[in-house]
């Protein structure tokens, strides 16, 4: 399936003068993907821009499908499109999806996927998972490379050193019919997390801490570069679970440079799409260029003491109200960035009143999944919160692996048996909880630790209330049947 | 995409910051395969008894707003999800233009709107209004101290007028790319398809990393 790899070539005299100065220049990590993305320039703002992998699900893409019919259009790039379901499948039994309208919408997606020649890994298949888990496990994402998705968390893709960003259906119809994008220049900005992290401390608190500082809409506009000692010395799930929430600060993409760890993850496992042995050498070539240079200028930096950081608890509804766990609930007219309506409705909603300590909020559900938290290493992280422990009384915890084969390693380390003999449900891979388009939901008045993405009311079920935790934090939560300091609790 | 002329219509505020597209319009009706339908779906959950009747103290429920067509709310409308439901789901209810502001902090100016929702708005031929905050908060007074206000966007021109006894002007930003999309009514995919020539000498020299 993999052809020949050739980094493209950049700065040869036939480019032209413009071109070749414009090579000499110091770039950031942002600048050398997109400059060498686009196809051709459209105005003073806008550029149309190459795609090199698209990413679909059942959710946005009919639509798009449908408007290529009505035209008579095909799908340009057949290969460059692959396909999976994962927003609406149930977990429990996924034999037989209970509800007509979420069935027709899979069933809409094989019909399209056949149709105009997509790869699909659907519910049969050993792969299938959320779609920004599954993209990097089969070496679909790849550095230097631009990747959209009709779906916002595709910033997830960017911890390879990627400009992935979520698109809507026109967009993805835009992208069937054409491979490009019709893009404006975001501009750049680096985040650094200097320092190291403490113990207990996760990638999930790291972006949930930035959220807090920039606000729900300081990076828009952006693209976030993620850099520093406590940024390199994070896993790739842990880079994932950061890039991923770049949207919740408003930012459509969020970058990591590619590194060892990265090389080291794409060579192991079976990933059917990465480059294999000489060809991987060569792209490794390649994918080391892709840093930005010492003296490239962003539009914006920030700089956030690794050390400083505790665990985040989130205790309104967006990602940007969000506390140490020492904390304790905000007076509504003292939440910088937000006015006092804002936050009045936000606890009303939440049930929570100013003073109490975040520590006493007791929880009904605990869910443990999502493009977010859902990878092996989350699993191992949970798993070793509840082993030998068992979860309170009256709390329900649903553990929701990303993808079958994250199912499939868990089961065979033996999580599953520490999950449910600790009381959890040990579910199939799918979105789930996370946005409750499936059974999964929380009742009205519920209350979730969860390690997802979005606290936003009506979420995880109309009235239901969420926290958003790390792993660790959430399988603490479902145990002590309250939010506890991870770091001191025995 | 039908183009935007200029635009004369009803107010009508939504006083809340950041409205995700989760609250636009709720998961349960992105299972629907089609493009139309929406319009009863907009703000599901806030518009809604539990019993299903409408939610009285909802701003939009009341019936001064009825027929309105400019949508006056607060900043970083439309984040979250990039659902485009959530636009179909705005202009099937009614709407045509949606105004929000822009807010300084510090140095930096954060924009009225999330950047997935203006995109999508703009390839469905919404046009989203960026305002000072001062503006906004004067639009938000006019609207509460005058029933019936109307206002007219004049895209063209990139003013905003409220048709009070003596009219008040607002001058607008937008990218010129923007504008002409919307003015024109273009189809972006025949516009790109224009190109089909330079996106294959493109692959052809960038077949990087591609699979065939």
């Amino acid at each position: 399936m993999q052809l020949a790899f050739l980094p493209h070539c950049p700065a040869l005299p036939f480019f032209g003068f413009s071109r070749y100065t414009n090579e000499l220049m110091s770039k950031t990590l942002f600048e050398k993907i997109w400059d060498r993305h686009i196809v051709t320039t459209l105005s003073n703002e806008t550029v149309l821009l190459y795609i090199d992998r698209h990413l679909i699900h059942e959710v946005t893409s009919p639509q798009a499908f449908e408007g290529l019919r009505l035209s008579r259009r095909k799908v340009r790039r057949p290969k460059l499109t692959f396909a999976t379901m994962d927003h609406n499948v149930p977990t429990d039994d996924r034999t037989v999806i209970k509800d007509p309208i979420s069935k027709a919408q899979i069933e809409a997606l094989t019909k399209n996927c056949k149709e105009f020649g997509i790869t699909l890994y659907d519910l049969k298949s050993d792969l299938q998972g959320i779609v920004h888990i599954i993209g990097p496990e089969l070496g679909f994402t790849l550095p230097g490379t631009t990747i959209v998705c009709g779906d916002s968390h595709t910033s997830t893709h960017g911890a390879f050193g990627t400009l992935a960003f979520g698109i809507g259906t026109s967009e993805v119809e835009h992208v069937l019919a054409t491979q490009c994008l019709i893009q404006k220049r975001p501009k750049t900005f680096k985040v650094e997390f200097a320092g190291a992290l403490k113990p207990y401390v996760t990638a999930k608190d790291m972006i949930l801490k930035m959220i807090g500082v920039i606000g729900t809409a300081g990076g828009t506009g952006y693209v976030l570069e993620y850099c520093g000692a406590a940024v390199r010395n994070l896993s790739m799930e842990a880079r994932m679970t950061m890039c991923n929430m770049s949207i919740e600060a408003g930012a459509r993409a969020g970058m990591i440079a590619p590194d060892e760890t990265t090389f080291k993850y794409i060579s192991t496992g079976s990933r059917p799409y990465a480059p294999k042995g000489k060809e991987f050498d060569e792209s490794v070539k390649f994918w080391k260029t892709l840093t930005t240079d010492p003296d490239a200028k962003y539009d914006r930096t920030l700089t956030i003491d690794a050390v400083e950081i505790a665990p985040q608890v989130t205790w309104g509804t967006n990602p940007g109200m969000v506390l140490d766990v020492t904390g304790r609930i905000p007076e509504a007219d003292k939440v910088p960035g937000y006015n006092r309506k804002d936050v009045e409705q936000a606890l009303t909603y939440m049930g929570l009143k100013p003073g109490i300590a975040i520590t006493d909020i007791q929880i009904d559900t605990v869910f443990i999944g999502s493009c977010t938290n859902a990878r092996i290493e989350d699993l191992r992280a949970a798993a070793q919160i509840f082993k030998g422990r068992k979860v309170a009384p009256k709390v329900r915890v649903l553990v929701v692996p990303g993808s079958q084969q994250v199912r499939k390693q868990a089961e065979s380390e033996g999580l599953n048996k520490i999950f449910q003999s600790a009381g959890c449900e040990w579910r199939e891979s799918g979105c789930s909880m996370c946005l409750a388009m499936n059974p999964d939901q929380l009742k009205p008045g519920e209350r979730s630790a969860s390690t997802s993405n979005r606290n936003f009311e009506g979420r995880q079920g109309k009235g239901g209330r969420t926290h958003l935790v790390s792993p660790e934090m959430a399988a603490a939560a479902a145990i002590a049947g309250h939010f506890v300091d991870i770091r001191s609790w025995k | 995409m039908e183009a935007f002329k200029n635009h004369r219509g009803l107010m009508a505020t939504l006083d809340r910051a950041n409205v995700d597209t989760d609250q636009i319009i709720p998961k349960q009706f992105l299972k629907s395969i089609k493009r139309t339908g929406f319009e009863s779906n907009l703000f599901h959950d806030w518009r809604y008894l539990a019993d299903g009747k409408p939610n009285p103290n909802f701003e939009l429920n009341q019936s001064r707003f009825k027929n309105a067509t400019i949508l006056v709310t607060r900043n970083n409308f439309g984040c979250g999800s990039s659902r485009e439901h959530a636009v179909w789901a705005v202009q099937q209810y009614g709407f045509k233009a949606v105004i929000a502001p822009s807010q300084e902090r510090g140095n930096s100016r954060v924009p009225a709107f999330a950047d997935i929702f203006r995109n999508n708005s703009t390839k469905n031929g919404l046009l989203t209004v960026e305002l000072k905050e001062s503006e906004v908060e004067e639009i938000f007074q006019m609207v509460n101290r005058y029933k019936g206000l109307e206002a007219t966007v004049n895209l063209e021109h990139q003013r905003i007028t409220l048709h009070l006894p003596e009219e008040i002007s607002f001058h607008f930003e937008i990218d010129s790319s923007i504008k002409e999309h919307l003015v024109r009514g273009l189809d972006e995919i025949e516009q790109t398809l224009q190109f089909q020539n330079k996106i294959s000498s493109f692959e052809s020299r960038h077949n990087a990393q591609s699979f065939k």
